[in-house]
């Protein structure tokens, strides 16, 4: 059985801590003109998204590049899977092709979890259903430590539909092991009573006023139509209620980072003014990912 | 010549005639002939029965058969041998097969494939609705003369309050039992586990508690409105417990049954995104576990039956949520009854055999559960302190599809004898 990376809640704080170290190592490539390191020549990724993705699918290829490895791209679109293909077939049709790493994106939660019990590659999870996104995670705690000392003791807030939430449920563990008082808030229906259980520190509020107050950080979230199965809130007040607006601002700690895994819905779920503000870091986070990634390709192509 | 077969020196239960003492069972030509000490049995086959319990056979009223329709998971043959080697001797399987069995014409097929290729008594539920749409009655008179001993829409319940309303006058009119698969269709839409906090870890979609609970509760007041005789099918819920617990001390005509695995698993011992573990009504929380096993001990709970529900490999090796609901269970009741109820002492051995017998005959005027002389000579010879590991490989069900495989119990069945004839002996 491969050692992959399938989530957050699985790790250690220390084995977060040497990515996170490892991940700040590599910021400073991406400013040399040579951007290349030779740490996995030779090494195959194959990414395989089953659902749409732009950053990223790319930023894992721009990450594998980097540190000299193959990267191939497929998508579930142009494979198999639409042909009738079972997931177990895919996956075993891929692996018998000696990939060093399979990268995978799917709508269904678990869905790489459980290939990992019947392939011996190891499968980095790259967003399954609403369950995780560690390498979202993992670049998101990279942005705030760009900007803090510590993430200990600090107060984040995160809004928006966190029951569909992968990147909520990744963040929510990451943060819980370094005692961060966690604040989610959304509509009720988006946000079930059992998360507070989630991890130590949770604690859940229907108010955005309440929610974001001495915040230190903000995560902002997609409200993600698609993952609805039915409207479960009323959408057309949904800005009113659980938008991020720059009045808001002033009630958390005056340096907040505001943060959002992408991509924006200007309008819907954060004010441009906020998106485009000095406190926004959406874009660090983007940059992040190429070294968080590349951390983690090092550590399971490595280990 | 008369066929003789004779248990030799086994404690014999039999819950209906109150018989508990070490005694011989002699069946001739399929009946039971007698019970008492050093029968005379000339030109019997012998068995000697001594330190094990002999009990009337064991009925399942709740099996997935899946003939006609998907012979690739299971047959009336191959089910009905599962069901002999986990020592139950009469199973009745649901009608949602393809065709579903809302006719006389499936009925019939079944009553006639199972006469021919079941080693145990099979008998057929029929519909409540034409395919289990929820929409028009089925033909239940028919189906009732053609063998049909209880109606359900299982799986596909009647969400329309007027439509099942009319089944059960109709029922009634009959004399047919109605039994429900009780979850409100629009509660638990899309969900894959029960709702609660490892629902919420995993990411999955959640089966509510309350989807359960809101039929529970109409078709009780329904049940209260027709006078039926109304039936709860793999009750798994607190708030369903004490509904039904309420309902019997008003003095209405209502039973329940659970399945083995809601009191022996809850959704916090799910392998994650296992697909064995997953069935409806989903593993439901420990509170709700405790209370299931609380309404069996105290006589809330009239039946276990195993909802054995088998599916082929393929269409459990998927993604969770795109797997199909359902596990096998015939093999491994009474292992788990045992290991759960009997060897901790929630239950007694003779209630775990009431459950098994009486409780399913009752419900449904079956004519088995009891070692009287004259019934049909079906015996279920157990060993309580029998140490056996579960192999699904070797299951004789066509599927594999059990949380349980591997897991070595204490306590199981050693023989099954149907119509004075032996079906199943463990090896």
């Amino acid at each position: 059985m491969g050692r992959g990376l399938l989530g957050i809640e699985d790790l250690t704080r220390a084995e977060i801590e040497v990515i996170l170290e490892k991940a700040r190592s590599f910021q400073p490539v991406q400013r040399q003109a040579n951007k290349r390191l030779d740490l996995l020549r030779g090494r195959l990724m194959v990414n395989l998204f089953f659902e749409a993705s732009t950053r990223t699918r790319t930023s894992f290829e721009i990450a594998a590049k980097r540190l000299s490895a193959d990267a191939v791209s497929i998508t579930a679109s142009g494979s198999s899977v639409s042909k009738g293909e079972s997931l177990v077939d895919t996956l075993n049709t891929l692996a018998a092709m000696q990939p060093d790493v399979i990268v995978m994106r799917h709508a269904a939660s678990g869905a790489p979890h459980f290939l990992a019990r019947f392939l011996p590659t190891p499968i980095i999870n790259a967003g399954d259903g609403t369950h995780e996104h560690p390498t979202q995670a993992l670049l998101d705690a990279r942005t705030i430590l760009d900007n803090r000392d510590r993430i200990d003791g600090m107060r984040v807030a995160i809004i928006g539909d966190i029951a569909h939430s992968r990147v909520a449920r990744s963040n929510i563990h990451l943060l819980s092991k370094f005692g961060v008082d966690i604040v989610l808030c959304g509509p009720a229906p988006l946000v079930p009573r059992e998360l507070a259980e989630l991890a130590p520190g949770v604690s859940i509020s229907y108010n955005i006023s309440e929610a974001i107050r001495e915040a230190d950080v903000i995560m902002m979230l997609r409200v993600q139509l698609e993952r609805q199965h039915e409207t479960s809130y009323p959408a057309g007040e949904y800005f009113r209620y659980y938008g991020l607006r720059p009045e808001h601002l002033r009630l958390a700690k005056p340096d907040v980072l505001v943060m959002h895994p992408g991509p924006i819905n200007r309008g819907r779920e954060i004010s441009s003014e906020v998106a485009d503000s000095q406190r926004s870091v959406i874009l660090n986070q983007v940059e992040n990912g190429i070294a968080v990634r590349m951390a983690v390709l090092e550590r399971v192509l490595t280990n | 010549m008369a066929e003789k077969l004779v248990l030799r020196n086994g404690r014999v239960i039999d819950p209906a005639s109150r018989h508990d003492a070490t005694a011989d069972v002699l069946m001739v030509d399929g009946r039971i002939a007698a019970v008492g000490r050093a029968l005379d049995a000339t030109g019997a086959a012998e068995f000697d029965a001594t330190g094990l319990i002999v009990a009337p056979g064991f009925i399942d009223m709740h099996v997935h058969l899946r003939e006609p329709g998907f012979e690739h998971a299971e047959t009336i043959e191959t089910g009905s041998r599962a069901a002999a080697a986990g020592g139950f001797t009469t199973v009745c399987c649901m009608p949602n097969t393809k065709p579903v069995n809302d006719s006389v014409h499936v009925t019939s097929y079944i009553v006639e494939r199972a006469r021919n290729h079941a080693v145990v008594n099979v008998y057929p539920i029929g519909a409540i609705t034409k395919g289990s749409e929820g929409e028009e009655l089925a033909a239940i008179g028919s189906m009732k003369a053609a063998g049909a001993v209880a109606i359900s829409d299982d799986g596909k319940p009647v969400m329309n309050a007027r439509v099942m309303r009319r089944a059960m006058e109709m029922a009634r009119s009959y004399g047919v039992p109605v039994i429900n698969h009780c979850e409100d269709l629009h509660l638990s839409a899309g969900g894959d586990m029960h709702e609660g906090l490892p629902s919420v870890r995993l990411g999955l979609r959640g089966i509510p508690a309350a989807s359960e609970d809101v039929m529970v509760a109409r078709d009780l007041l329904l049940a209260e409105l027709t006078g039926a005789r109304y039936h709860v099918a793999h009750l798994s819920t607190a708030r369903a417990v004490a509904m039904v617990a309420f309902a019997k001390s008003k003095g209405l005509s209502v039973s329940c049954e659970v399945s083995p695995h809601h009191f022996a698993l809850s959704d916090g011992n799910i392998k994650p995104y296992d697909s064995n573990y997953k069935m409806k009504p989903p593993l439901r929380s420990a509170a709700d576990v405790d209370a299931c096993v609380a309404g069996i001990a105290g006589g809330a709970v009239d039946a276990l039956a195993t909802d054995h529900a088998p599916h082929a490999g393929s269409e459990k090796m998927q993604e969770f949520e795109k797997c199909p609901f359902g596990i096998l269970g015939l093999e491994t009741a009474i292992g788990l009854t045992f290991e759960r109820l009997v060897h901790p002492g929630l239950i007694s051995l003779t209630r775990m055999i009431e459950l098994y017998t009486t409780g399913p005959a009752r419900i449904l005027d079956l004519p088995h559960g009891t070692l009287a002389p004259g019934a049909q000579g079906d015996v279920t010879v157990i060993d309580p302190a029998r140490k056996w590991t579960y192999d699904v490989n070797q299951s004789a069900s066509k599927s594999r599809n059990s949380p349980f495989d591997g897991h070595a119990f204490t306590g199981g069945p050693v023989a099954s004898i149907v119509r004075g004839r032996m079906v199943w002996q463990a090896t």
